[in-house]
């Protein structure tokens, strides 16, 4: 049970009568890479939402670290090791990208004082390679000197587990490749890392295991190789309609 | 009996209430503006209507027209070429700016016409039904102010410009990529805002004696009757100004007349937090 | 602009207000009174409105329940001190348990809801006549002494409060609370993500805003010697005061007293000079603010404007 940084058991939520996300069980090892994809709608974010406190759930329970967080408030999530980014990234537009990172030091990585936040904040922004950049305003960063502020905000926090939403979205082919590498890098510090992801082909090459979402619902859990060849993941990207034809031309 | 003339009075004030709080609720809810102008407005449109029939002996009636145009213009005017410079701002700059411009029309006010308690008096005489005791002209302002807001509701549920105010309401971008030119739809909400306004001062003239000082009573009514119908609807101002109308006149029955005025927002304080949509729970900009 | 000259500037500015008796008239000590008590009251609102960005507009409410609490506690026979000092923490712990519950409101909601304190403040006293003499008003001792003692006694305690309120904005902008204060100012979600415990610190932003609007509020009363429900809880006080703030520069620790420096000077040029026009004279002035200086006068850039100054000059001396 121990090395289970993250377990959901039987997570649900609903919005009115529509249900966002329903009966969710799985469980994240501590150094996991996992990746989490389905398509647009699935319930990714809201199932994020819910982990780091932001939705409450309707029902089930969470546990981080030995911990039931399900009732936990986001500033809570943070201060445990939850951290994550956003789809749409989320500055502080006004203030340098070096105070961004401190705000995320200070508060969510306990550091004792502001001078100490803005040390660790410095050798964040080195790792993401956005040091050049420190003293600028936040607002001026293109978006994937953004997305990499995201990632050194949250690596200040000091997290367990990282939960990283969307990361590569809207960024060219060289920049996703740069965004990879870091990740690998921060798994290898020994952070478990869960990638929230609708474009599979990102995924395949970092996780060593898929969740699959699909209208709210968890329909696969195993390994890369094994979810592509999946029918019910197939059905689930490509439509019901696509995946009959699909099989009926591998029936010849 | 004495129940049925207290609800009778509360729905003839609640009437009232409406009209007096649906222009400012509209430009709340469309342009997310608190129109910090709107009371000095509804005083605006009341000393006109009086000027008219004392000096000219034109009938309210028949000023309310011309009092609810010059008012549309002046709406108008001033967003076009004041507010919409600063319209996407946060709250505070709007409300200051607003504010601001109505210090300046209510020194005008107070300088120009003074402010002595002034009301037309149309001596209607009153009606009396089933025990109810009502002065005519306070049953003739209900229904003008029912109408005004009904005609108001018909505008914006039928007419283009009506569609294209809706339109900017709910999603201000998508509607500019329709081609919607937002600016000129928030100088025509903000006069519309104003006209009904202006309307409603008319109304007041003639029911009870308006002057300068008044001006933050009604944008105090202004706010609670959003607060408690809901904001930016035409219904939600019915309902929260129907609302207040009756709780005021029971809560002046009951604890008598000083302490109605707080019941009031003491309700809408419990409002906001409980249920910042209002009673209507239609769903306001925020 | 370092830190040492903002608070070299703060510290001239004391001593300008606080020697007034030493070089000028009542009139003068008068309206270093106001002043220092306006800049208290600014320096306060600036915690929650500047720092925070919430669009606070009880300064009335708190200033107006701090003038009751201090002239009621006084009229018991409290000392004058000790009275103030109730009505401080009387009006701090109101304001926590108001700010818990309306901090919960964004934008209008909550501007509408800290307006709406200070109108069912106003109510309740004007109509709880047994307890606060309604309408009529109450009656404070009278401090002893000539009026230049009693003027000087309130300059000392005015200028007082308005160190004491200046000294907090500087340890706040300085320490972890500022940080988390700007924090939720740029963007409420994203400070909850990082870990601030954005209800914990809008409360602790709200009850520091407040208390000194209460010191400010009781000695008031003790100066002025009556108090009347309309004068106390004035909506035109609760939006000057932001007012005030936004043209010194809101969310910046000197920007307020700049600002209520400047705008209490010229308020007060106003009134001498144009007695029937004053409020319309600063209705435009509030106007000209928001439209040109959304900043406020510190957040100018002083060196741009003197190069365009300077570069108009020199086309125009060219063309001639």
């Amino acid at each position: 049970m121990s090395d289970k940084i993250l377990e959901l058991d039987q997570v649900s939520k609903n919005f009115g009568g529509n249900h966002a996300v329903s009966a969710v069980s799985f469980a994240l090892k501590e150094g996991e890479i996992v990746g989490l994809i389905g398509p647009n709608g699935a319930g990714k974010t809201t199932l994020v939402n819910v982990i780091t406190g932001v939705q409450r759930a309707s029902a089930g329970r969470i546990h981080f670290d030995g911990l039931d967080v399900t009732d936990q408030r986001p500033f809570q999530a943070a201060r445990r090791g939850l951290a994550r980014t956003f789809q749409i990234v989320q500055p502080f537009p006004a203030m340098t990208v070096l105070e961004n990172v401190a705000a995320g030091a200070l508060f969510g990585g306990a550091q004792a004082s502001r001078a100490e936040a803005t040390a660790a904040a410095r050798t964040h922004l080195e790792f993401v390679g956005l040091a050049a950049f420190a003293d600028r305003p936040a607002s001026a960063l293109t978006l994937s000197g953004r997305k990499r502020l995201e990632l050194a905000k949250s690596l200040a926090m000091k997290p367990k587990l990282l939960m990283l939403d969307e990361v590569n979205a809207g960024l060219n082919t060289s920049e996703i490749d740069g965004a990879l590498t870091l990740i690998r890098k921060i798994a290898d510090r020994g952070v478990t890392i869960l990638v929230i992801e609708h474009l599979m082909k990102v995924v395949m090459s970092l996780a060593q295991r898929l969740l699959v979402l699909h209208h709210g619902q968890l329909i696969a859990d195993g390994v890369p190789r094994e979810i592509v060849d999946d029918p019910r993941v197939i059905e689930a990207y490509l439509g019901g309609k696509f995946a009959k034809r699909v099989k009926e031309m591998q029936h010849g | 009996m004495q129940y049925l003339q207290v609800l009778a009075n509360g729905i003839v004030l609640g009437a009232l209430y409406a009209c007096l709080a649906v222009g400012f609720s509209l430009v709340w809810g469309v342009l997310n503006v608190i129109n910090m102008l709107h009371g000095s407005f509804i005083i605006l449109g009341g000393y006109l209507t009086f000027f008219a029939w004392q000096n000219f002996g034109i009938h309210p009636l028949l000023a309310l027209p011309f009092v609810a145009a010059i008012l549309y213009g002046i709406g108008y005017v001033t967003q076009l070429l004041v507010i919409n410079r600063v319209v996407s701002q946060p709250v505070l700059t709007t409300l200051t700016l607003t504010f601001g411009l109505d210090l300046i029309l209510y020194n005008y006010m107070t300088v120009f016409y003074t402010a002595t308690p002034r009301r037309v008096t149309l001596d209607l005489g009153h009606v009396e039904l089933g025990g109810i005791f009502m002065p005519v002209d306070r049953l003739f302002g209900m229904v003008l102010a029912l109408a005004l807001t009904g005609m108001l509701y018909v505008l914006l549920r039928g007419s283009r410009i009506g569609r294209a105010i809706v339109a900017v309401r709910m999603d201000g971008a998508a509607a500019a990529l329709m081609g919607i030119r937002i600016n000129r739809i928030y100088a025509i909400t903000f006069g519309i805002g104003a006209l009904m306004a202006g309307a409603a001062g008319a109304i007041f003239s003639m029911v009870f004696p308006i002057t300068s000082n008044l001006t933050g009573d009604f944008l105090g009514k202004a706010f609670v009757v959003c607060v408690i119908g809901g904001l930016g609807s035409v219904p939600g101002a019915l309902v929260g100004g129907l609302a207040l109308g009756i709780i005021e006149s029971f809560a002046g029955q009951f604890f008598g007349p000083q302490h109605a005025l707080t019941v009031g927002f003491l309700l809408m304080l419990v409002l906001l937090v409980v249920k910042p949509t209002g009673l209507t729970g239609i769903k306001g900009y925020e | 602009m370092t830190p040492t000259t903002r608070y070299l500037i703060f510290a001239l500015w004391v001593i300008v207000l606080a020697s007034t008796p030493l070089w000028a008239g009542n009139y003068f000590v008068r309206m270093a009174i106001t002043i220092a008590m306006f800049s208290a009251l600014t320096l306060s609102w600036n915690l929650i409105g500047g720092f925070t960005g919430y669009p606070s507009l009880s300064t009335a409410a708190f200033f107006g329940l701090g003038c009751y609490v201090g002239a009621l506690s006084q009229r018991a026979g409290v000392p004058m001190i000790l009275a103030w000092v109730a009505a401080t923490v009387f009006v701090a712990v109101l304001a926590a348990v108001f700010g818990a519950i309306i901090l919960r409101l964004r934008g209008h909601y909550f501007a509408i809801g800290s307006i709406g304190l200070v109108e069912v403040l106003r109510l309740v006293t004007s109509s709880w006549g047994s307890l606060t003499g309604g309408g009529d008003g109450l009656n404070v001792p009278l401090v002893q002494g000539g009026p230049n003692v009693v003027a000087q006694t309130f300059l000392a305690a005015m200028v007082t409060i308005m160190v004491i309120v200046f000294v907090v904005t500087v340890l706040v902008d300085r320490g972890r609370l500022g940080f988390g204060l700007r924090c939720i100012q740029q963007n409420e979600d994203a400070a909850d993500m990082v870990g601030v415990d954005t209800t914990r610190y809008k409360v602790i932003a709200y009850t520091l805003s407040a208390m000194f609007c209460g010191t400010v509020g009781a000695a008031y009363a003790s100066w002025t010697g009556y108090i009347d429900p309309t004068d106390t809880f004035s909506i035109l006080m609760t939006i000057k005061v932001p007012v005030m703030c936004l043209l010194g520069g809101a969310g910046t620790v000197l920007g307020p007293v700049v600002g209520t420096g400047v705008y209490m000077i010229l308020e007060e040029i106003l009134w001498a000079n144009f007695l029937d026009y004053n409020r319309a004279i600063l209705g435009a002035v509030t106007v000209l603010l928001i439209l040109f200086l959304p900043g406020g006068l510190l957040r100018i850039s002083y060196k741009t404007v003197l190069a365009q100054l300077a570069a108009r000059f020199n086309r125009l001396g060219a063309a001639a």
